[in-house]
């Protein structure tokens, strides 16, 4: 079976992988423009920050690929052609395959604002949208940020590490309020302020002013307000990289259309990872699933399909996890924004703002729905495992200790936060 | 690909203060040489003063920045400073420090006048003048003691490296540098409770078990410390908390790792093939020692009649190879280039045994947080042991190394709170995390 796989990120390169352990035969082909060898795209930050090199973002030595019979092709692909199932590249060659799976990940949103091609004008999601990076913050002092999601959080750090002023647009009235309940938004919005990042909430990008040559100077706001910078990082999310397919006839839409066997509309090709879309998700689940950890969880079971074990893909509870400059974030099962009418939530905050804790939880049954630990580390497997069996909350509180993953001899909270809880059901003040 | 970290400029200006106490230190490195040429011995006390006082407070200047900023990790620029990556200014100072061990060690006579500003302190503490050896004592637990301060500050939001600096920087002070000197003021052999066989090697051998018992009833019961340590304290312990409990507790090779070599734990080596080296490496050292030491054992009860002089070549050699070349020489003056645990990991017969312990027959573990792992490479690169971290992590498996030291570095840089040390039940420290989903 000859395989060939677009992309060597964390998607394509688990496929690969896991091919690799249950067929030992598999003829096994990584296709990729970006880097010769996989590195991790979430370690990017603290490549320019200066905590490692590229080298070290590199979770396999050189020699993996090798030893593994990973071939490994670096180009572009610019033309599928499924009916005699090849690939061409931009270099004239191309190459055939037997089953082909796409995992092209995604590339930075822009929404058309006046100004966004300027010189100093850039999202981050590629190791040369990094190079670049490098270039266009070259001795300056300010910069403004569009967008407040997790990459628009990482580039303000990066910027901040070198001494460049940051302020970031936010169209909500609160940091990351679309994923974040009010308490947890506020506390990690002063977090940030607190390291010197200028947070202008209610404010959109409305255009971006350049200088006699080409480069930005400034951005003006929705609010009328400008502010001077000479860098603008364009964080506002990001969608699937499938350009390179616009003239073949597999269905698209924001995605590559797939089902939950990763199957497209097409036989033999599958996608996964960034680029692909579910045409009919779970309910409670997006179409579009962009991250490190659902890329790895979807190449797994779709390298058991590829070598005959048809297994269809289940996420499992959800679980999520991210730092905003020193504060960490988990996440497990579901913990959206508001609560509706059919859930509970109870919410503990460290008196010092640098440690939260959040159980929502069922109205009926006072079964755990799911947390959010800021400024704790807890057990995934514990976690997981209370949500699976519909613990209570009073079960919840009383066992956190179980669960506790912070370093040893760290100040606990968990007495803390059970005293706080059998205080709100006392004084019933509860949301 | 190019490595574009190359094409990365440097981050902004060093902090002043920062740049104050680098000033200061050279200043004190300056003042030693000065004092080493001759005026040390005409003027021991201002000397002395100079130079202990330039080193403390370039140490003070240098953590005050650490103190006053937000808590959190602090390794930007690390790559990108020619002191942490291999520059210029790393191999200057692994010269320095490799130049001060060969004249130490071979040519001690260069160092008459630094020796001499030492006096002072030597006859308060031991009632005698100071000697290299002292010197050197002195300098060693100076380092530990300002970089102890630095490792703190640096790290101050977590308690675990707060207490077993705390930890290390007493176990120094008070065990390695301090006691012995009192010991030999009461004219008590110079022993070091805080070593044991087969680090501190001669603590078995039969001379010094002679010498020692026959110098009186602290003697006997130096011998008897050191026995219990080696055979039963150091197995029981190894298995309630891993190696760290000495190496990154308690040892003073360790102690000076920690302290003085965190600034360069990113240059370990973390190849499949540095690895390969150390296991072989390592392993002979405790095979060498170990075989040292019985034959010197088995020479002895045969009254010399087998070996001959033959055994004490071998210790004399051990001595010379391990003792002196590798734990000095290089493991300590290739700390800028090769990272700081040099000697931890490739030569050290304690870490060998403590190891073994730990890979086999422990509760410790560094535990992989379910599937949280990024691939970041954070904690890989910051292991001073060269652990590639990442490769368990990203597996869900745990971290069970013979050579991990449990300085929880790991721990601290990942960015996804992955890692967690701690001991457990031994049972079950294998299993990786499998989702719930993909359990058959
Ligand atoms: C700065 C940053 C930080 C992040 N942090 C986190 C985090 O902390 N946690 C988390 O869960 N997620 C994080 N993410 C998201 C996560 O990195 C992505 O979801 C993940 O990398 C997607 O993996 P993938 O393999 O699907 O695609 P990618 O990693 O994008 O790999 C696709 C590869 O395919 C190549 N390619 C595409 N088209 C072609 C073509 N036509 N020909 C040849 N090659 C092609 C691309 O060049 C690319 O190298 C972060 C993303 C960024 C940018
Ligand atoms: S694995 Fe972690 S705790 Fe062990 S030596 Fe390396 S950094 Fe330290
Ligand atoms: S630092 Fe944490 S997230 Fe990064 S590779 Fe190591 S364990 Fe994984």
């Amino acid at each position: 079976m000859n395989i060939v796989i677009i992309g060597n990120g964390i998607t394509g390169i688990t496929c690969a992988r896991n091919i690799r352990k249950l067929d030992s035969n598999a003829f096994i082909t990584v296709i990729s423009e970006e880097s010769e060898h996989f590195f991790s795209r979430t370690a990017l930050m603290y490549i320019y920050m200066g905590h490692m090199k590229f080298e070290h973002t590199k979770p396999y030595e050189d020699w993996f690929w090798n030893k593994n019979r990973i071939s490994l092709i670096r180009a572009y692909v610019k033309t599928l052609n499924s009916k005699d199932k090849t690939l061409h590249f931009d270099n004239g060659k191309s190459i055939a395959y037997d089953k082909l799976i796409i995992a092209s990940g995604s590339i930075p949103n822009k929404f058309g604002w006046p100004g966004e091609n300027l010189y100093g004008v850039q999202g981050l999601y590629s190791i040369q949208d990094l190079e670049q990076m490098e270039r266009n913050t070259k001795n300056i002092s300010s910069a403004v940020i569009v967008g407040g999601g997790l990459i628009g959080i990482e580039m303000a750090e990066m910027l901040h590490s070198r001494k460049i002023e940051v302020k970031m647009l936010i169209r909500e009235n609160l940091y990351w309020s679309n994923i974040l309940p009010r308490e947890e938004a506020q506390l990690i919005g002063k977090h940030i302020s607190a390291h010197g990042i200028d947070l202008r909430f209610n404010t959109e990008l409305r255009e971006i002013i350049s200088d006699d040559q080409d480069r930005v100077k400034g951005v003006l706001t929705n609010t009328g307000e400008q502010f001077e910078c000479q860098f603008v990082g364009l964080t506002a999310g990001v969608k699937p990289n499938i350009g390179f397919l616009e003239k073949h006839e597999l269905e698209t839409e924001r995605g590559i259309l797939i089902n939950e066997y990763f199957e497209t509309s097409i036989p033999d090709i599958y996608a996964a990872g960034d680029c692909a879309q579910f045409r009919n998700p779970k309910s409670g689940e997006p179409a579009v699933e962009q991250l490190w950890y659902t890329g790895k969880m979807q190449s797994e079971t779709l390298a058991r399909t590829i070598c005959g074990d048809k297994s269809a893909y289940n996420r499992g509870i959800w679980f999520n996890s991210a730092k905003f400059f020193d504060l960490e974030y988990q996440t497990y099962g579901q913990v959206l924004p508001e609560i509706n009418d059919q859930q509970k939530s109870f919410y503990w905050e460290h008196l010092n703002g640098k440690h939260a804790f959040r159980a929502n939880y069922s109205n009926k049954d006072e079964s755990i729905l799911g947390f959010n630990f800021i400024g704790i580390r807890f057990r995934q497997a514990i976690a997981e495992d209370w949500i699976r069996e519909h613990k209570t909350i009073d079960f919840v509180i009383q066992n956190l200790k179980k669960g506790w993953f912070d370093p040893e001899f760290s100040k606990a909270y968990y007495n803390d936060i059970s005293h706080s809880y059998l205080q709100s059901l006392k004084g019933g003040n509860e949301e | 690909m190019k490595d574009i970290s190359l094409s990365i400029a440097s981050p902004s200006a060093a902090n002043p203060l920062q740049k104050m106490g680098a000033a200061l230190t050279a200043c004190a490195i300056l003042c030693s040489i000065i004092a080493a040429f001759g005026v040390g011995k005409s003027h021991p006390l201002l000397f002395f003063f100079l130079i202990t006082g330039l080193f403390i407070s370039g140490g003070i200047f240098y953590s005050i920045p650490y103190f006053k900023a937000q808590a959190g990790i602090k390794n930007d620029g690390i790559m990108q400073n020619s002191l942490s990556s291999r520059g210029a200014i790393a191999w200057g100072i692994a010269i320095l420090m490799t130049g001060f061990y060969i004249i130490l060690y071979w040519f001690p006579y260069y160092l008459e006048g630094l020796i001499r500003t030492m006096d002072p302190l030597s006859m308060m503490l031991r009632g005698k003048a100071s000697d290299q050896w002292f010197l050197y004592g002195a300098f060693y637990t100076l380092a530990v003691l300002i970089m102890g301060m630095r490792f703190i500050a640096k790290y101050k939001f977590s308690r675990y490296h707060i207490i077993r600096t705390i930890s290390v920087m007493f176990f120094q002070l008070g065990f390695a540098f301090l006691l012995p000197a009192f010991l030999l003021k009461l004219n008590q052999p110079e022993f070091y409770f805080s070593y044991f066989w087969p680090l501190k090697y001669s603590y078995l051998f039969p001379n010094d078990l002679d010498y020692l018992i026959q110098s009186g009833n602290l003697g006997v019961f130096m011998v008897f410390w050191g026995l219990v340590m080696t055979f039963i304290a150091t197995p029981i312990l190894t298995y309630n908390f891993g190696k760290r409990w000495y190496c990154s507790w308690v040892c003073g090779c360790g102690a000076l790792a920690e302290t003085l070599g965190d600034p360069y734990r990113q240059n370990s080596d973390k190849s499949l093939k540095a690895w390969k080296i150390e296991r072989w490496m390592v392993h002979s050292v405790l095979v060498f020692i170990t075989l040292t030491t019985a034959l010197l054992w088995l020479n002895s009860w045969k009254s010399g009649t087998i070996l001959g002089d033959a055994s004490g070549l071998f210790s004399q050699w051990y001595g010379f190879l391990i003792g002196s070349v590798f734990s000095g020489v290089i493991g300590t003056g290739f700390y800028p280039i090769m990272g700081s645990r040099v000697w931890c990991r490739f030569g050290c017969p304690m870490a060998a045994i403590l190891g073994l312990f730990q890979r086999f027959k422990s509760k410790f573990r560094i535990t992989t947080n379910g599937g949280q792992c990024i691939s970041c490479g954070n904690c890989s690169t910051y292991c001073e042991m060269g652990i590639d971290v990442r490769a368990y992590a990203q597996k869900g498996e745990n971290i069970i190394r013979a050579s991990c030291v449990g300085c929880g570095v790991c721990s601290s840089v990942c960015p996804r709170g992955v890692l967690k040390l701690e001991n457990l039940e031994e049972e079950g420290r294998f299993i990786p995390y499998i989702r719930h989903e993909d359990k058959k």
